[in-house]
């Protein structure tokens, strides 16, 4: 069984030029960022916070500060790992202000009940994806994501789906290496626990309907 | 190696940082423990789901109306800064 395949960023050469220039009073080197970045911006934005419109205007407020505290960037890392940590942390503000009553935190180190001990240990059927439409599947993966405490969430989405590094990841997020390899450990587990309930092979070679998901 | 030490490396496993010896010991395991198997199997579909999933794509019409909204903030800061 195979590792997995990082995700094939794109080159990131003339990055450093366009910062450079954008610093220097060139907004449209700082435009050629946007579009480089808000993809990505968008995707952990909304991630985060579970809401289109708080995913709008973190696109925004994130790229306006990043673009007023340029010259406090160093190049000391990429410009995206800085980028990052300046929309994790917008994406959490918004979070915090729709859910004053839920703590919303980075630094918790949520403790689930036996969460790391998988349960559901039955094969999932070939090409599980397969089984269910596009629509289908996006919301059993949103559905399914959302249910995650957002510090596990969040690591998840930097570490799996958005492909930062792990020393990239840590550094976005203000965490030690240690606290981002046992959240994405135990992300990784609980999803996949989640979803074997919507992919699993049924013992006579058919598929086992997701729970409640299409009744 | 027991089910619990593979679990403790299954995503240092994944993401392919062990040393030879501990993979070793690992695939030695994944070999004979059919229920290490399909978790490690399905943890690796479950991130390759993930990642090729295109959930929440920005669409471009809202693209470029966030990027002008951005741009026209960006000039309007710089002109200020230039005038004062």
């Amino acid at each position: 069984m195979g590792t997995i395949q990082p995700k094939v960023s794109e080159p990131v050469s003339d990055e450093l030029a366009l910062v450079q220039a954008a610093k220097a009073g060139d907004v449209g080197a700082f435009e050629d960022l946007v579009r480089r970045y808000d993809r990505n911006v968008f995707r952990i934005a909304q991630h985060i916070t579970q809401n289109r419109e708080d995913a709008e205007d973190v696109v925004q407020d994130a790229f306006l500060k990043a673009y007023g505290n340029l010259a406090q960037f160093q190049g000391q890392s990429k410009f995206y790992t800085w980028l990052v940590r300046i929309v994790v942390n917008e994406a959490l503000m918004k979070l915090r202000r729709r859910r004053p009553e839920r703590m919303v935190s980075l630094d918790e180190d949520v403790k689930t009940e036996d969460d790391s001990v998988p349960r559901e240990v039955a094969d999932w059927a070939p090409n599980p994806e397969q089984l269910y439409t596009q629509s289908e599947l996006h919301d059993i993966l949103t559905r399914t994501i959302q249910g995650l405490p957002p510090s596990f969430r969040t690591v998840f989405v930097l570490r799996d789906v958005e492909g930062l590094s792990t020393e990239e990841t840590a550094e976005a997020l203000g965490l030690s290496i240690p606290a981002v390899k046992s959240r994405l450990l135990r992300a990784r587990l609980q999803l996949r626990e989640r979803l074997s309930r919507f992919f699993q092979k049924r013992k006579n070679g058919g598929v086992l309907n997701g729970g409640d998901h299409n009744q | 190696m027991k089910c619990s030490d593979f679990l403790n490396e299954l995503t240092n496993y994944l993401d392919g940082v062990l040393d030879a010896r501990t993979k070793a010991e690992l695939e030695d395991h994944l070999a004979w423990c059919h229920n290490c198997y399909v978790v490690c199997d399905t943890t690796k579909k479950t991130i390759e789901i993930y990642r090729d999933s295109e959930l929440y794509e920005l669409p471009e019409d809202l693209r470029t109306r966030l990027r002008t909204a951005i741009m026209s903030k960006c000039k309007q800061k710089k002109a200020e800064q230039s005038s004062s």
